[in-house]
């Protein structure tokens, strides 16, 4: 199986790729058009800031290419949230493959950003992605802007508001956890994603 | 509802963890890899490397251990010590740390806050800060603190500095309070509530834990976000696994593992 990790910059692409190879696998880091649409499952990580990530894969001529790939493709936290339509993070465009919008999550009491730290997923619906999952298992995460629950959200989190924590439309996918950072519960998420059959 | 966080701090020279004998004689205390495999198997939910080599000697973090470290950890870490500028942490973030920690080059030059959170954002960038409560009463922070001979003190009040490093970027603070430091009776509740009050983003307690129940306090009652300890894991006065499971009785919100 051909994965490919597209590199738009994004600092946690190295931690992703051993989390891939904990699990077998060899992943190809890529930032060609060619290389990315022969790839049988793609992966979109990334830390910093959409705005950042989404001008790398302009610059890159890109963002076509992740828009009209048929293969599962996973997004990886701020991977995640360029998914949608829109992020409220320097106003910035984003790939349009799910809709809705991403926003800031709001400081209050008890309630900090970023938002850093293991939290609790809740399941919203069955899928092959949340395969092995239960109901309250702790993932890791670190973000400070997060995609609403919609139809899409196959599981949300609670900080201040509840907000999507993985989604799935098809054969478009993403984590707002990390999943390289989530012990056991990250690396199932990883092999789902690995073994699932393509919708 | 977020877990509150358990955080063992290793220290780490020439590749190996290290345990201080009143910050002169380091003892060899095993592999990196090796040691943080063993506390993320306990349920640590992250881990800090500390590179005692690197501020003091005025070096730079080596960066093949970090990413020996992150082929290998499948919980987030961070790195402190020795990262004055974009570059080095650019270095430590490629090679798979999660976050890095900066204390005395943030005092030297504020500025760096803010560098390192436009390159990498804001919750890539720790800011620790060592403490001490004068004799004026005030809380004031110290720097350099690795070394007794090169012990620096700027006049600049802890309070301000936290208020100050969050303006510029910090994601995190780590507040370690030197007066309850490697006492074990506790951490120092009344700092961390004074911090916490002008801490929006997550506050990381260090300095001070000797056994159980100082974790539950310093949760309870000064609202941080996680704890961060060395010699209690290291020496096996508290296990983590039964931390966790006294935390969870009393209510307080951990991960399950």
């Amino acid at each position: 199986m051909r994965v490919v990790l597209v590199d738009a910059g994004g600092g946690n692409i190295g931690s992703v790729r051993y989390a891939l190879q904990r699990l077998g696998v060899e992943p190809v880091l890529a930032s060609d058009a060619d290389t990315i649409r022969a790839a049988d499952r793609v992966i979109l990580p990334g830390v910093s800031t959409a705005a950042t990530v989404m001008g790398r894969l302009r610059e890159l001529g890109l963002v076509e290419t992740l828009r009209g790939l048929r293969q599962p493709l996973l997004g990886v936290c701020v991977g995640m949230q360029l998914l949608f339509e829109h992020s409220e993070e320097d106003d910035t465009p984003c790939l349009g493959l799910l809709p809705g919008r991403v926003r800031r999550l709001q400081a209050g009491e008890g309630v900090r950003v970023p938002h850093m730290g293991w939290n609790r997923l809740r399941l919203l619906r069955e899928d092959a992605l949340l395969a092995g999952f239960a109901d309250g298992d702790h993932a890791y995460f670190v973000h400070s802007y997060a995609a609403d629950v919609a139809a899409d959200c196959i599981a949300g989190t609670v900080h201040g508001r509840e907000f999507a924590a993985a989604v799935r439309r098809g054969n478009v996918m993403g984590a707002q956890f990390h999943p390289e950072r989530s012990a056991a519960a990250g690396a199932r998420l990883l092999a789902n994603f690995l073994q699932m059959d393509p919708s | 509802m977020l877990a509150r966080r358990i955080i063992p701090c290793l220290d780490v020279r020439d590749g190996r963890v290290v345990k201080g004998v009143r910050f002169r004689d380091h003892v060899d205390m095993g592999d990196i890899v090796e040691l943080a495999l063993r506390y993320r198997d306990e349920g640590a939910d992250e881990l800090v490397f500390y590179d005692i080599s690197a501020t003091p000697q005025g070096r730079s973090v080596d960066r093949s251990w970090v990413e020996r470290v992150s082929a290998r950890l499948d919980i987030p870490f961070c790195v402190a010590g020795g990262i004055r500028d974009v570059e080095t942490a650019r270095g430590v973030l490629h090679a798979g740390a999660d976050k890095i920690s900066i204390n005395s080059p943030a005092l030297e030059r504020p500025a760096l806050i803010g560098e390192l959170a436009e390159a990498f954002g804001v919750q890539c960038v720790v800011v620790g800060i060592d403490s001490i409560r004068e004799p004026d009463g005030e809380w004031r922070v110290r720097t350099h603190t690795g070394d007794p001979d090169r012990m620096r003190a700027p006049r600049v009040r802890t309070l301000d500095w936290v208020v100050e490093a969050q303006r510029l970027g910090a994601g995190e603070i780590v507040l370690n309070c030197m007066d309850s430091d490697g006492v074990r009776r506790g951490y120092d509740i009344e700092q961390l509530r004074a911090v916490r009050a002008q801490c929006t983003v997550p506050l990381v307690a260090s300095g001070g834990a000797g056994e159980p129940g100082h974790f539950e306090a310093v949760f309870r009652e000064a609202d941080v976000d996680g704890a961060l300890a060395a010699s209690v894991f290291h020496g096996g006065k508290v296990r983590i696994p039964g931390l966790k499971r006294f935390l969870r009785e009393r209510g307080v919100e951990v991960r399950n593992d």
